[in-house]
């Protein structure tokens, strides 16, 4: 969809929103929207798309107590907003939306939070992402190394990059809207997005992408929107495995579910943002066994997190279950640059060639 | 010589005063600081008993003094009957001296150990005399007395006693110095105010070096002394009846009857046929394996409760409210008064209030107020039958949180067990013993005010919801309908109809807009009633439109007053300059029938 057009159809979601409660006002009624429930209770697998998006659980939300009647003229004060910077062709961060409410009196937001979490249900009720809305997330995203070249739009022109050759030792850093990114060419054999920024170093410090042929994308963490959609159109333009290299512990199998399934609060975009066909490449429960690798004892938060995963659609298979009851029989978890106990070339030279022969990637 | 003659040489008889100075805590003295509290509280129980046998109204002053360093001296007036010069040496300067041991009745104190041991507290730690003041009426004089208690022989030993000029008709004053502290002057104060929740027909007036505090009386009324009693059959032991027995010149049957309540002639037969004696027999002759065999056979007959209203005095629903609303303030009080029933022949009734809101803490366990005949029990609440009691009731069925077994949030709850006899744990008389009978009566006086607490936060919730309601209907949604007119480019949407479809109310509506205040009033009702507006602000009004019918004004205060008929489905407005803000209220409508709205704030 090109610029225009994602504008076009945002303005029309949202103008259709306003027109409902107006017209819900005038024949007497109080204001209400219904939307999808947002929990990991409500979230199903498409076949079709192969992510996990919102079932048919839908809440009503109704003017009628002083909660929810502030809740719409929230919205209502925000779809405002958002049609004057599209109108005017500007855009701003969600930070400044939450400092530009403090004029809205009634309608000011509380917290940050409150202000993103209301994007999102505007996502959702007019299908279109927040980009179109001329929102863009704070944070800038994550980074990339590899034999590939992309074509990107920037401010300045148009600037074809390779990522390896013209980036410096950090690498290519992912924009904000990664729409404007033309895929050239590559030379890759598969990607392994990583979570921490050691582990990323590690694999480019020990020359692992030139000897592999592998693009290495470094997660931060819990990735950013603009992150998984590069995974997701890398995946879809080269048609390249993906593989998550994370931390043993649940927190960080969420990060994988969120790569390869989308979050349960993004439910919504899944299809643009999940890549299906990623895979968890590790730190797997029975790699602590197998490596007897440095480990901690799993806290109690730990240990709900790993059981609330269970009951979790995302992780209802055998693989997950088998790994995640080992891990809560064992007690322990390790991070990622554990390896490092075993030598610093362990992880490049043992652990991964072994384990992607294994899935069958090399 | 042999061991055990060795060993008779130091076999000696203990006197009670010696063993009560090695085992102080039994009394309630293991600490200086709780010395204060059991000193002031035996003399207090004192003082409201002997007024309550006077029946005269109860004026009772205190004073606490630091005379020194570490010794305070500690005073207790009131106007109570007196005691006659010959009696104050025994009342105050002996162990196991008293009145009200022998007697089956309601008393606060009861042994005779509580004043004297403090006595002898202070003999130990200060050596200072306790001067005692007593006056038994106008044409008597009053005496002035130091005693000290000899401990090896548990005797007054008098050191002066001589006539006093003092200007009270009748009543007794006690100075102690003992050895003390201050640090617990906050349960000191505690324990006066639960003393007056539960005595409200007496006042205190309190003075802590400095400071002075005063109890206030709510009702006028004396209560009703509790009148003595016969033993019931069924809580009497081997030794009272032994000794009943040897000093009766009675037959069985008449013995039985004569001297036990509720025994009549045929319970009396039952009772003797049971234990195979004939009625005849003078019981004076009975050996004690005999009286064994009667004391069994008075056990199998039934025989009815005894008789509660004489010798019990509770405090009645009416001024445990008084009396809880005067020292706190709550939104809600509602008390209980249980009919009385027994635990092994003895009679004991259980009261118990429940508050809550109002100025309570609204965090935390609720705050228990436990009673034993009129006396705040102050320690051991864990020990205690009515916490175990309170824990045990599922108060999550009430509505009210419950964390650990305690209720918690702005919640209070008083639990008062009334008994001839109550079974405390010790002699320091901190704690009810767990008594299933006590504690049964107690769940059920907790329960059924629960149910009133769930019904009265039931219908408070209610309110809210609908006080919630009207703020989302006549404040937000006009702002909603604002907002999305905008966004839409059409004209305001009217919200009007709205309210008046959800709130079938009298719907009054203040805001402010460019420095005019508006006032507007839409009748949702049906039907028309003659309506008074007052608004009571800083704004003078006086370019008002319409203008008031009536303007007076106070401290910079204005009240306007507006006459106002509204038709059904109609809307009255008023506007004038001002600022807004204050007070705005609506007569000749019940509150149901009207929701008032200040859309500024």
């Amino acid at each position: 969809m090109s610029k225009e057009e994602l504008e076009k159809k945002s303005m029309a979601a949202l103008l259709n929103i306003a027109g409902d409660w107006y017209d819900q006002m005038k024949a007497g009624e109080i204001p209400s929207i219904s939307l999808p429930t947002r929990t990991k209770y409500n979230i199903e697998f498409d076949d079709a798309s192969e992510v996990w998006k919102y079932g048919d659980k839908e809440s009503m939300r109704t003017a009628a107590s002083a909660k929810s009647a502030t809740h719409l003229l929230k919205m209502a004060y925000v779809i405002g907003f958002i049609k004057q910077q599209l109108i005017e062709n500007r855009s701003s961060t969600l930070r400044e939306m939450y400092y530009i409410s403090e004029g809205w009196k009634r309608a000011k937001f509380g917290a940050q939070d409150e202000s993103n979490f209301l994007i999102e249900d505007l996502e959702i009720l007019s299908d279109v992402p927040r980009e179109g809305f001329h929102l863009h997330p704070e944070e800038n995203g994550a980074s990339i190394y590899g034999p590939m070249r992309i074509r990107e739009e920037t401010r300045r022109g148009m600037k074809t990059i390779h990522c390896q050759d013209d980036v410096g030792q950090a690498g290519y850093t992912i924009p904000n809207n990664v729409e404007n990114i033309e895929f050239v060419d590559h030379d890759a054999k598969f990607v392994i997005a990583i979570e921490t920024g050691g582990m990323y170093d590690r694999l480019i410090e020990n020359g692992f992408d030139e000897e592999h042929n592998a693009i290495l994308v470094h997660l931060k963490g819990q990735p950013a929107r603009s992150t998984r959609r590069m995974l997701n159109k890398i995946s879809t333009a080269w048609d390249l495995p993906i593989l998550v290299f994370t931390d043993g512990d649940p927190w960080s199998y969420r990060i994988y579910a969120s790569v390869a399934y989308g979050a349960i609060k993004s439910a919504h975009m899944s299809e643009i943002l999940a890549t299906p066909k990623s895979q968890f490449l590790g730190l797997q429960p029975r790699d602590i066994r197998d490596y007897n690798l440095p480990s901690d004892k799993l806290t109690e938060k730990d240990v709900e997190a790993l059981k609330s995963e269970l009951t979790d659609p995302r992780f209802a298979t055998d693989y997950w279950k088998k790994e995640i009851s080992l891990q809560l029989e064992m007690n322990l978890k390790s991070e990622q640059q554990a390896f490092a106990a075993r030598g610093l070339d362990f992880v490049t030279k043992k652990y991964l060639p072994a384990r992607l022969s294994e899935m069958g990637i090399i | 010589m042999v061991l055990a003659d060795e060993l008779a040489k130091q076999q000696r008889s203990i006197s009670v005063a010696e063993f009560f100075e090695k085992n102080k805590h039994l009394l309630g003295f293991d600490s200086p600081t709780r010395g204060v509290i059991t000193t002031i509280k035996e003399a207090v129980d004192n003082a409201l008993d002997a007024c309550e046998e006077a029946q005269v109204l109860p004026d009772i002053f205190i004073s606490i003094k630091k005379i020194s360093t570490d010794i305070f001296r500690i005073i207790v007036e009131d106007n109570g009957p007196g005691i006659v010069p010959a009696q104050v040496p025994f009342v105050f300067g002996k162990l196991l001296y008293g009145s009200r041991f022998h007697q089956i009745r309601q008393t606060r104190g009861q042994q005779g150990i509580g004043i004297s041991a403090a006595v002898l507290y202070a003999q130990l730690t200060s050596g200072v005399p306790t001067v005692v003041i007593s006056r038994t009426g106008p044409k008597e004089s009053a005496y002035k007395c130091e005693i000290q208690i000899k401990i090896e022989s548990n005797e007054p030993d008098i050191i002066s006693q001589e006539p006093f000029e003092w200007d009270r008709i009748h009543g007794t004053r006690v100075q102690i110095e003992f050895k003390s502290t201050m640090s617990a002057k906050k349960k000191l104060l505690e324990y006066l105010r639960y003393t007056s929740v539960v005595n409200p027909h007496a006042r205190f007036r309190v003075e802590l070096d400095d400071e002075s505090f005063t109890f206030e009386r709510v009702s006028q009324e004396v209560i009703a002394c509790p009148v003595a009693i016969q033993p019931h059959p069924h809580g009497i032991e081997f030794g009272q009846l032994k000794r009943m027995a040897a000093a009766s010149n009675l037959n069985l049957a008449d013995f039985l009857v004569e001297s036990f309540s509720r025994v009549g002639k045929k319970s009396a037969q039952e009772m003797c046929e049971r234990s195979g004696f004939k009625g005849t027999l003078k019981v004076r002759g009975f050996s004690s394996d005999d009286l064994k065999k009667l004391l069994a056979a008075m056990q199998e007959v039934a025989v009815p409760a005894p008789p509660a209203t004489q010798c019990l005095s509770p405090i009645g629903e009416e001024l445990i409210r008084r009396g809880l609303e005067k020292e706190f303030q709550m939104d809600f009080v509602a008390a209980r008064t249980r009919q009385s029933s027994v635990f092994s022949g003895h009679s004991f009734m259980v009261e118990a209030a429940i508050g809550y809101g109002g100025k309570l803490p609204a965090e935390g366990n609720a705050i228990l107020l436990r009673f034993a005949n009129r006396v705040p029990l102050m320690y051991q609440q864990g020990a205690c039958a009515i916490t175990g009691s309170v824990t045990d009731i599922n108060w999550k069925s009430y509505n009210i949180p419950q964390q650990g077994g305690f209720p918690t949030g702005p919640v209070l709850i008083l639990v008062h067990v009334a008994s001839t006899n109550v079974p405390f744990t010790s002699e320091s008389k901190d704690a009810i013993a767990s008594i299933p009978e006590i504690e049964k009566e107690i769940t059920l006086a907790l329960q059924d005010l629960g149910r009133d607490l769930r019904l009265f936060v039931s219908r408070r919730d209610k309110n809210k919801v609908a006080e919630d309601r009207a703020r989302a209907v006549c404040a937000i949604i006009p702002e909603i309908a604002e907002k999305v007119s905008e966004i839409v480019e059409k004209p305001l949407v009217d919200t009007s109809p709205i309210e008046g479809k959800l709130m079938h109310k009298l719907i009054v509506k203040k805001w402010t807009r460019d420095g005019n205040v508006i006032i507007e009033l839409s009748n949702y009702t049906g039907h028309e009633d003659e309506l008074s507006l007052y608004d009571i602000s800083g704004d003078n009004a006086a370019g008002a439109l319409p203008k008031a019918d009536f303007v007076s004004e106070m401290d910079g205060q204005f009240t306007k007053v507006w006459k106002v008929h509204v038709p059904p489905q109609m809307t009255w407005r008023v506007s004038y300059a001002g600022k807004g803000g204050g007070l705005l209220e609506i007569r000749g409508i019940e509150d149901s029938k009207k929701m008032v709205v200040d859309l500024d704030v």
